[in-house]
């Protein structure tokens, strides 16, 4: 529609005239062209209605002659009808198209982690120093036997199941080739094996050249089913079925055409150019007996040494769900909470469905224990997780392990501006176009994911040894190191903790 | 201990120690230099007399390179003759030196056609060595008319060099254009607008019949009146040491590509020498500073029982007039460029699918990659031409060649 | 010896290389001061454009045929790093010449100039890859290095 735009711009782009000295670095790292150089005036100058605020030419300006600020251009907003509010309604009424939105759900809805404190040991159990003492951060997921059998001699006699083992309870989660680049992928795979923990394809496939990072891979089957064959299968870890994703909860995925080039599409399995539509369900699963079938023909088809996963996104009723899922086969069962992050998703179903990852965490966790299943399954949680704090707390709450994918972007330079849909990613992260991928050098996004994950485990081993834990394992599922500040009583008793100076 | 001894301290024989000392650090040398200074790069007598040098900074080397490299270095010493089958050198003090290697790097010496009455001119100079650039500071004055004949490189550096020292400088040539060996027709009236401009008389295509004290008598009929006379008309190999030992010697002494001559035990690098030129296909005297240098280093290092060779030589000479550079090397075969403007010219000649040479008037810049593709003899048809055409860059030759050379040690 | 050496895969064509190498020889302060309107005269050039980009400097190359060929002897070695004495040096570009890289340039005053690794400015150690942002200059030891 034409006539009037009544979108101003968000952002302004504050430049330092005094300090620009015309190196046109911003002009030419900024894929929305916001910049431009004028030859005539000697001036750089900026078209702020492209800005996305994603702090490329921030970072770049070899003289910090810049910086975006928020427009402070106000509409007439109220408490209830506030800008974004007003924004969207504007956007609807040019567009008559449902909005599209990034990464995860931006509303202020409660973030319990920062409502749960960690405990520490005082005088007695005492504390243990991690400089000097060994400390565990190593995991196992998947069946755990009820009891263990040896002979004689102290061999095992039990059959263990499949197990994923991981030097830290985190893993990157599902983030597609397709959805994120070559680039991305290839410093996701490395940093995994680096660290001896798994990233996740995804449901994009595996491509080729990352076939040689297996053991650290988790490949995912999902509705669209595409880049699943024998050889994808068999290459991973650990296989995963994506029955949902936390930030957009009941429906599928679409990957547009324009982003489905010839590796992509050689990947992925399906005609170059053609949009990758992942349906909301799976046509084949309608019940638990029909996830299980799933479940099993993938162990069928791997030869029962791989652990499979079933993820669905944290929604009203996840506890029963996951208890349907242990019973259905699974190894390990993944909850993914309503501020997961996405490379596209409806704005609406972002920011308006699904549950908080810690009420079901801890619901999940506690409905297994009550059915005496827990041990069928091992938990692990996704959903903004934004720190080693969180971690330790969702260990606490009962989790195996967490997957990480926004903190993980965020380290290979993501900005959050959520435009991750334009595919104009200008950190070469969400994007296949050959120039803007190239922007991220897998040799630095690897050691940038590396020392995060690096430093996340000596605070989580500094954690531990302050509550006299020794060993993450011996923390699972520990919520008397968890109490709860500002929590009502029903959040309280569905989080399983007290309430902080009880 | 090998013996070695070098014939001439100029910049061949200054890197024949190069050479030598590059596998020998032992063996003893011997440099027999015949003028009172050695070491020092030869184009730089202009820009002393210009003053963008002095004593000190001219020496190519440093002053404690003989010393340094441990060489015996005789100056103001004449070569008198030399004995391939004693294997012994002898100086015109009657000084013997037995070698067990002998490298010749004579240079040239300056050439001048018989002009009815040169005697009569009192003050004439060549210009080709440190003296005669001292002695022309010495006799040119803020009054001097100079003439000097000969318009090729070594005549306009030296009009160049003397122009704000002297009242006037006159060039003349018997040729139609200005360093007509180097440039041709189309690119040399860019030099020529350009020399005028910068304060100079040029005469072209007119020389002296006659010379009468003062006055030079011109073919053109004009009488001309100098105080100082600069006769540039050329340099010839300096051969006569070898040829009279019994070396084979063309229009230089003739080497192969290890620097060796007809005798045994003796090479021979430099301006003295001919030896082939890669790009014309046949040899010649590529007598320019930068080979003599990749000579004389092959030369020594062969002398110390190294395996270098010398394999790419061509023409080549970058010079610059009042601020205009102009760069040449190789063949002038097949144009297959040519861009002329009033103040500047690029022309490229190839042939049997490799650069042969190029000329370049004003914009010089990174001409070095062209030099490259006609010494490695490059097949045109590996490299995208046409955007090299427009300018000398890595990105038409290749992806692979750039890992090889800028991903890599070279 | 540690060289600088260029990745052309992950070379953004931001030119940063080039402003870094100009302030860093600049000697000025900050980069403003050094740079802000005046004519930039990096020792470092990006080259081509689009999809393909990479930055060209000085190799420092084993037997540099620069100096061989310097009428002056301006250019020489320092420890492996070619460097260049521009009170020696005349300018009459012999180096430009024989470059087979065009990786010496003709300099403001006449006298050439080139890349020495910034061992002689504040900066000690390359500018241009200190501040590649996506590590397409290097400077690194490599293993060919070994000769």
């Amino acid at each position: 529609m034409s006539g009037i735009n009544f979108l101003f711009p968000e952002f302004e782009v504050v430049r330092n005239d005094d300090r620009c000295i015309r190196c046109r670095v911003c002009e030419r790292q900024c894929a929305n062209e916001v910049h431009f150089y004028d030859a005539a005036r000697d001036r750089v100058f900026s078209d702020e209605s492209k800005c996305v605020n994603c702090q490329r030419c921030v970072s770049l300006c070899p003289t910090r002659a810049l910086k975006i600020v928020r427009s402070d251009c106000r509409l007439r907003e109220n408490a209830n009808w506030d800008s974004d509010t007003i924004r969207e309604v504007y956007k609807q009424a040019e567009s008559g198209g449902v909005l599209l939105s990034s990464m995860g759900n931006p509303k202020p809805l409660p973030v319990y982690w920062d409502k749960l404190l960690i405990n520490a040991s005082q005088v007695t159990n005492p504390s243990i120093d991690p400089l000097r003492e060994p400390m565990e951060t190593r995991v196992f997921l998947g069946k755990k036997p009820k009891t263990l059998e040896r002979d004689g001699n102290g061999k095992l006699k039990t059959e263990l199941t499949p197990q994923l083992e991981l030097d830290i309870p985190v893993m990157f989660s599902a983030m597609s080739y397709g959805s994120i680049s070559y680039n991305a992928h290839a410093s996701l795979a490395r940093a995994a094996t680096a660290l001896g923990t798994c990233y996740n394809t995804g449901e994009g496939g595996l491509h080729e050249d990352f076939y040689k990072y297996g053991p650290n891979t988790i490949v995912q089957v999902a509705s669209g089913r595409f880049g699943v064959h024998e050889d994808f299968l068999q290459a991973g870890a650990a296989i995963e079925i994506k029955m949902g994703q936390g930030a957009k909860p009941g429906i599928g995925g679409h990957l547009p055409g324009a982003k489905v080039g010839p590796d992509v599409s050689r990947t992925r399995m399906i005609p170059e150019g053609s949009d990758a539509i992942s349906p909301a369900p799976h046509h084949d699963i309608y019940s638990i007996e029909d996830l299980r079938q799933l479940v099993w023909s993938l162990k069928e088809a791997t030869g029962h040494v791989k652990p499979v996963i079933v993820k669905v996104a944290a929604v009203h009723n996840i506890a029963a769900i996951a208890s349907g899922i242990a019973r259905s086969g699974a190894d390990i069962i993944a909850i993914d909470g309503f501020r997961g992050g996405t490379g596209a998703a409806p704005t609406r179903i972002r920011d308006h469905v699904g549950i908080p990852i810690e009420l079901a965490l801890a619901s999940v966790d506690a409905r297994l224990r009550e059915e005496g299943i827990r041990d069928r399954v091992s938990l692990v949680a996704g959903g903004s997780i934004r720190s080693s704090a969180d971690v330790v707390k969702a260990v606490a709450l009962g989790a195996d392990a967490c997957y990480i994918a926004t903190a993980a972007v965020l380290a290979l330079g993501c900005h959050l501006c959520r435009t991750c849909q334009s595919g104009k990613c200008n950190w070469g992260i969400a994007t296949q176009r050959p120039d803007l991928a190239k922007r991220l050098n897998p040799d630095i996004g690897s050691q940038r994911l590396i020392n995060l994950m690096t430093a996340w485990k000596r605070e989580i081993m500094e954690l531990m040894g302050g509550m006299g834990i020794n060993s993450i394992e011996a923390l699972r599922g520990n919520r008397l190191m968890l109490r709860g500040v500002g929590l009502n009583e029903t959040e309280l008793r569905i989080l399983g903790v007290s309430h902080a100076g009880e | 201990m090998k013996r070695y001894v070098i014939v001439g301290g100029g910049i061949a024989g200054v890197s024949c120690v190069e050479g030598i000392r590059s596998r020998d650090p032992e063996g003893e040398i011997t440099l027999v230099a015949a003028e009172e200074t050695s070491n020092y790069g030869r184009p730089l007598i202009s820009y002393y007399l210009e003053g963008k040098t002095d004593l000190r900074r001219m020496s190519w080397r440093g002053e404690d390179f003989y010393e340094k490299n441990r060489v015996t270095a005789l100056h103001a010493a004449a070569a008198e003759k030399l004995d391939p089958a004693a294997g012994e050198l002898t100086l015109s003090t009657g000084a013997r030196l037995p070698y067990d290697a002998l490298c010749v790097c004579t240079g040239s010496h300056p050439f001048s056609p018989r002009f009815e009455g040169l005697e009569t001119v009192e003050k004439r100079f060549f210009f080709t060595t440190m003296a005669d650039a001292l002695a022309l500071e010495q006799t040119v004055t803020k009054e001097s008319r100079v003439l000097v004949v000969g318009a090729g490189f070594i005549g306009l550096k030296c009009a160049e060099g003397l122009r704000d020292r002297a009242g006037s400088v006159t060039v003349c040539d018997l040729a139609e254009h200005a360093m007509s060996a180097n440039l041709d027709p189309d690119c040399a009236p860019i030099l020529e607008r350009h020399l005028v401009k910068s304060g100079l008389r040029l005469l072209l295509g007119n020389t002296v019949t006659r010379f009468e004290g003062q006055k030079a008598h011109m073919q053109s009929g004009e009488t001309l009146e100098f105080d100082v006379l600069v006769i540039a008309i050329g340099v010839r190999p300096e051969t006569g040491l070898f040829a009279a030992a019994g070396g084979d010697v063309g229009r230089g002494i003739r080497v192969n590509e290890k620097q060796e001559t007809s005798l045994p035990k003796i090479w021979a690098a430099g301006d003295c020498t001919e030896s082939m030129d890669v790009s014309a296909g046949e040899p010649g005297v590529l007598a320019v500073l930068p080979n003599a240098a990749l000579q004389g280093f092959c030369a020594g290092a062969n002398m110390a029982g190294g395996a270098e060779v010398f394999d790419k030589g061509i023409k080549m000479n970058s010079i610059g007039f009042f601020g205009l550079h102009i760069m040449s090397a190789g063949s002038y075969t097949e144009p297959i460029y040519t861009e002329v403007a009033e103040d500047g010219c690029k022309k490229l000649f190839a042939k049997d699918g490799v650069l042969t040479g190029f000329i370049l008037i004003g914009d010089v810049a990174r001409a070095g990659i062209y030099t490259s593709l006609i010494r490695e003899r490059t097949p045109l048809e590996s490299v995208d031409l046409e955007a090299l055409k427009k300018a000398p860059s890595l990105l038409p030759l290749g992806r692979a060649y750039r890992a090889e050379k800028l991903g890599g040690a070279v | 010896m540690k060289r600088v050496y260029v990745n052309e895969e992950w070379c953004l064509g931001c030119h940063l290389c080039e402003y870094n190498c100009a302030f860093a020889n600049s000697g000025a302060r900050d980069m403003v001061t050094a740079l802000k309107g005046k004519p930039i005269l990096p020792r470092i050039r990006v080259e081509g454009e689009g999809d393909v980009t990479y930055a060209v400097s000085c190799r420092h190359c084993r037997d540099p045929i620069c100096i061989r060929g310097c009428i002056s002897g301006a250019l020489h070695k320092e420890g492996g790093t070619v460097c260049i004495d521009r009170e020696k040096c005349v300018g009459c570009l012999t180096c430009v010449l024989l470059c087979p890289y065009g990786a010496v340039l003709p300099g403001p005053d006449g006298a050439a100039m080139k890349c020495e690794l910034c061992l002689k400015n504040a900066c000690g150690e390359p500018a241009c890859a200190a501040g590649c942002p996506n590590r397409a200059i290097v400077y690194e030891e490599r293993e060919e290095e070994t000769v």
